[in-house]
């Protein structure tokens, strides 16, 4: 009945990648039921039923079909709603290319970096990562304030999820990651990016982060201890 | 009219080594002249250096621009060229599952089957085969009935796992055992795509993959 029931993100506030499709949502002013789910402590059968292959938020629910991915969300986003509010991917195919390039770069660094147990090692992979990247936001923006140019687009998303979780890696490690001294055009671009309107009242801030981390561990120490 | 002759005159180049298939396969659906320049590992080969290869190479080059990535190339080709043989469904929920499918491949069977052409102890091949099997029977369901995994028609996701079928003769070597015998369906689509003009000009012969897998466990130190 409900015209905002029919779009459902099964996510958390706390999942950067739940935020890349919020973020998309809100650019597309897309009205939603965000779902909470604890992803932390177990996996829920609504969502086991709506991501069999992964068991993973987030998870779009459109007019009951789901579509999951982060990334895969994001252009079914901007495909679906094509016309309402701004493109998310660039126009030319060229650029497309580029941008879905470096979200998938984005992704497998991170996927590598979890990996690592070391905190060196982490630290390395980021920082590799992060020089890149100011490369690519050099090539991409042409000047321009996002990725994407004038305005947020696809990679600016696929990136910009991450950085209230780069502050708390900052806070806990106590050392500067996005340094401005060395990255320059990252760093102006996270300011202008953590205070645009789309990013503002998704994108949780660090001190939100850690209280949930210390939950989370909190949660998965009290589960081990219940097991033994 | 005049856009597409213009497309046409374009240079497309494109530099791969033959084991990866993708690109070639959109290439000549589209019917596209390209130049296919290889690029043969000649580094030291260590196994990382292996896994380098695979991320460095294929690069379409298009009016001297360079796209990385065999299925972000795949998307470009289908992009530019859109006025013929589609690639992408137009629906975007149909978008949306072939992406999330020929991820799927990309993250599944690519891992899998590394692990049995690459493995270096045997638990390591039969961890490789069950993990296989396992993510193939997954893609028959996704399959089902249909010819291809576009539909009727052969598209993005048909491309994203031919270019591992390829590797099927491989992995059954290696990994001691019969993908038919696991996922009937799944060869009867593989044979069916070879059929394909565009498939069966590039299609390798099967012992041809073997051969490279033998050749470069002999130069990784595996036996």
């Amino acid at each position: 009945m409900a015209k905002s029931a029919s779009v459902q993100l099964l996510g958390s506030w706390a999942s950067p990648f739940s935020n890349r499709v919020q973020l998309a949502l809100k650019l597309k002013s897309v009205e939603y039921e965000l779902v909470e789910e604890a992803f932390y402590v177990s996996k829920s059968d609504r969502l086991v039923k709506a991501n069999p292959v992964y068991q993973k938020i987030p998870v779009l629910i459109h007019d009951e079909k789901p579509v999951c991915e982060s990334l895969v969300i994001v252009e079914y986003i901007d495909e679906a709603w094509t016309g309402k509010g701004p493109s998310i991917l660039p126009s030319d195919p060229y650029e497309r290319a580029i941008a879905r390039f470096w979200a998938g770069y984005i992704d497998e660094k991170l996927e590598t970096a979890s990996g690592d147990e070391e905190k060196f090692a982490v630290v390395g992979k980021v920082l590799e990562g992060f020089a890149l990247l100011e490369e690519a936001f050099a090539k991409c923006s042409k000047g321009k304030a996002f990725f994407g140019g004038d305005e947020v687009g696809y990679l600016d998303i696929a990136l910009g999820c991450f950085l209230g979780w780069v502050k708390v890696a900052e806070i806990i490690g106590g050392g500067k990651l996005l340094d401005e001294s060395k990255f320059p055009g990252l760093a102006g671009w996270a300011e202008r990016f953590l205070s645009h309107d789309v990013a503002k009242d998704i994108l949780p801030d660090a001190l939100k982060i850690l209280e949930f981390f210390g939950k989370v561990q909190a949660a998965r120490a009290a589960a081990t201890t219940a097991a033994e | 009219m005049s856009s597409s002759i213009k497309k046409m005159a374009e240079k497309v180049t494109l530099l791969s080594f033959w084991p990866s298939m993708f690109c070639v396969f959109a290439l000549e659906e589209k019917g596209l002249s390209y130049e296919y320049r290889e690029d043969l590992p000649n580094k030291t080969p260590l196994l990382t250096e292996m896994n380098s290869i695979h991320k460095k190479i294929p690069i379409l080059i298009h009016n001297g621009k360079p796209i990385c990535e065999s299925l972000i190339i795949v998307e470009y080709i289908d992009d530019v060229w859109s006025d013929r043989a589609q690639l992408l469904p137009s629906d975007p929920y149909e978008k949306a599952q072939a992406r999330f499918w020929a991820d799927f491949v990309d993250k599944k069977v690519y891992g899998a089957g590394g692990k049995i052409t690459w493995h270096r102890y045997k638990h390591e091949a039969a961890e490789g085969k069950k993990e296989l099997i396992e993510n193939l029977k997954v893609l028959e369901g996704v399959l089902g009935d249909k010819s291809y995994f576009g539909g009727e028609t052969f598209g993005y996701l048909d491309i994203a796992l031919l270019g591992f079928y390829m590797w099927f003769p491989a992995y059954e070597t290696f990994g001691s055992f019969s993908i038919e015998a696991e996922c009937p369906k799944l060869i009867a689509w593989g044979r069916r795509c070879s059929q394909r003009e565009s498939v069966s000009k590039c299609l390798a012969e099967p012992n041809k993959m073997v051969d490279v897998v033998v050749r470069f466990r002999r130069m990784f130190g595996l036996k």
